[in-house]
């Protein structure tokens, strides 16, 4: 089963409110286990800890913006995200049903990253 | 890298128990806890009765727990009653800030230096190794990306810039062209932008003393202003924010020195001006 995180990317009008909106309530109503933090640059930006930790978890599933950004925002707090097994789904371009049926698939260890 | 922001994001753990929070007061919960700039961390765990909320301050050296039941309160006192364990703790409120700085995609970067070079505020430095890496965050100007603009190899991301690749986008062969031609605003300056604006400077001079029109002046200046302004897609804040044309000098040749000792010698990079 793949680790879910979702950014709420909180600080910028980048992400359309409505696709996070309801990625995030399709993840919460589903009853599956996930973590949610208010925005990775925050995170990335403090050389925040629990990057490493998340980097490191089995199977992650990202939904946040771009893979090339989100990849780097990882290696900047010193917590690269291995090469594979991991999956960022880009909530910039993709609809919230997209984004939210990806996740919720691979929590259902469907289509494993 | 400096880390500017000590305090980590403070972690919630949500977790329902044998008897389940209902749907949608979930989804509002954790929506509400984002919002005010917590982590959250959903989990199912049949051992405990009802739901509990547990804050986790982890800083990576200690971490410290206090758990909460919350069955049957609403959205609002639940959040409350976290924000009320975070102050019972002493630590800081979260969030609070917008996080714009450059970041660095090092399958990118072949170490040229001109972000260096180019930036007047000291965000970008030279590891012991000679690498460039962004050392003072929080000296970037929030909505500025500038310095991805003279990167010729579009290795500098700002994932909240509004367009490719500059925000993280794939890079194509017709980004690296349009790029590219931005690069050559220094290329059109003479190759140094800042020897250009003190020649363009010393000319102004030297024209203003014989017109003696301030006026002109003022607008020769404003107009120039602009075009920088336009071609870089500069926030005004960050115009505003630039350094007397002294220091901007001194940092431009100090920052210049830096990158060169950095690629010539990498262990002899030397330190970089202070702050004035």
């Amino acid at each position: 089963m793949a680790r879910l995180l979702y950014c709420h990317c909180a600080y910028a009008q980048v992400v359309p409110p409505s696709v996070k909106g309801e990625v995030l309530r399709r993840l919460a109503e589903a009853g599956v286990e996930f973590d949610a933090v208010p925005d990775l640059c925050e995170l990335s930006a403090r050389r925040d800890p629990q990057l490493i930790a998340l980097a490191a978890e089995e199977g992650l599933r990202i939904a946040a913006c771009y893979p090339r950004a989100v990849r780097w925002l990882f290696a900047a707090a010193g917590a690269p995200l291995p090469e594979a097994n991991v999956e960022v789904i880009n909530m910039r371009v993709e609809s919230a049903e997209s984004v939210a049926s990806r996740m919720l698939a691979a929590a259902d260890g469907e289509g494993s990253p | 890298m400096s880390a500017p922001f000590a305090s980590p994001t403070l972690r919630v753990i949500l977790a329902d128990g044998s008897a389940p929070l209902p749907a949608e007061v979930r989804a509002a919960l954790v929506a509400g806890l984002l919002g005010r700039g917590y982590r959250v961390s959903y989990v199912r765990d049949t051992a405990i009765d009802g739901a509990r909320v547990c804050l986790l301050p982890a800083d990576g050296s200690s971490m410290t727990e206090h758990s909460v039941p919350i069955e049957g309160l609403d959205v609002d006192a639940i959040v409350a009653r976290v924000d009320a364990l975070r102050a019972a703790c002493s630590l800081p409120a979260p969030g609070g800030w917008k996080p714009w700085f450059p970041v660095i995609d090092y399958s990118r970067c072949t170490n040229c230096m001109q972000c260096l070079s180019f930036c007047l505020f000291d965000v970008y430095g030279v590891s012991p190794e000679g690498k460039i890496q962004v050392q003072n965050q929080s000296n970037c100007k929030t909505d500025c990306p500038a310095c991805s603009r003279v990167c010729p190899e579009v290795a500098i991301l700002f994932p909240k810039y509004r367009y490719g690749p500059i925000n993280g986008d794939e890079i194509d062969p017709e980004d690296l062209r349009r790029e590219a031609m931005k690069v050559d605003i220094s290329a059109l300056l003479g190759g140094d932008i800042y020897q250009a604006l003190r020649d363009r400077s010393a000319r102004a001079k030297s024209r203003f003393a014989r017109e003696r029109d301030d006026q002109r002046a003022l607008k020769e200046r404003q107009k120039c202003l602009q075009q920088l302004r336009r071609d870089l897609d500069l926030p005004p804040e960050v115009l505003a924010a630039l350094p007397t044309p002294e220091e901007m000098r001194a940092r431009a040749e100090s920052a210049m020195a830096r990158a060169r000792a950095a690629t010539a010698h990498p262990e002899a990079a030397p330190p970089p001006v202070s702050e004035p």
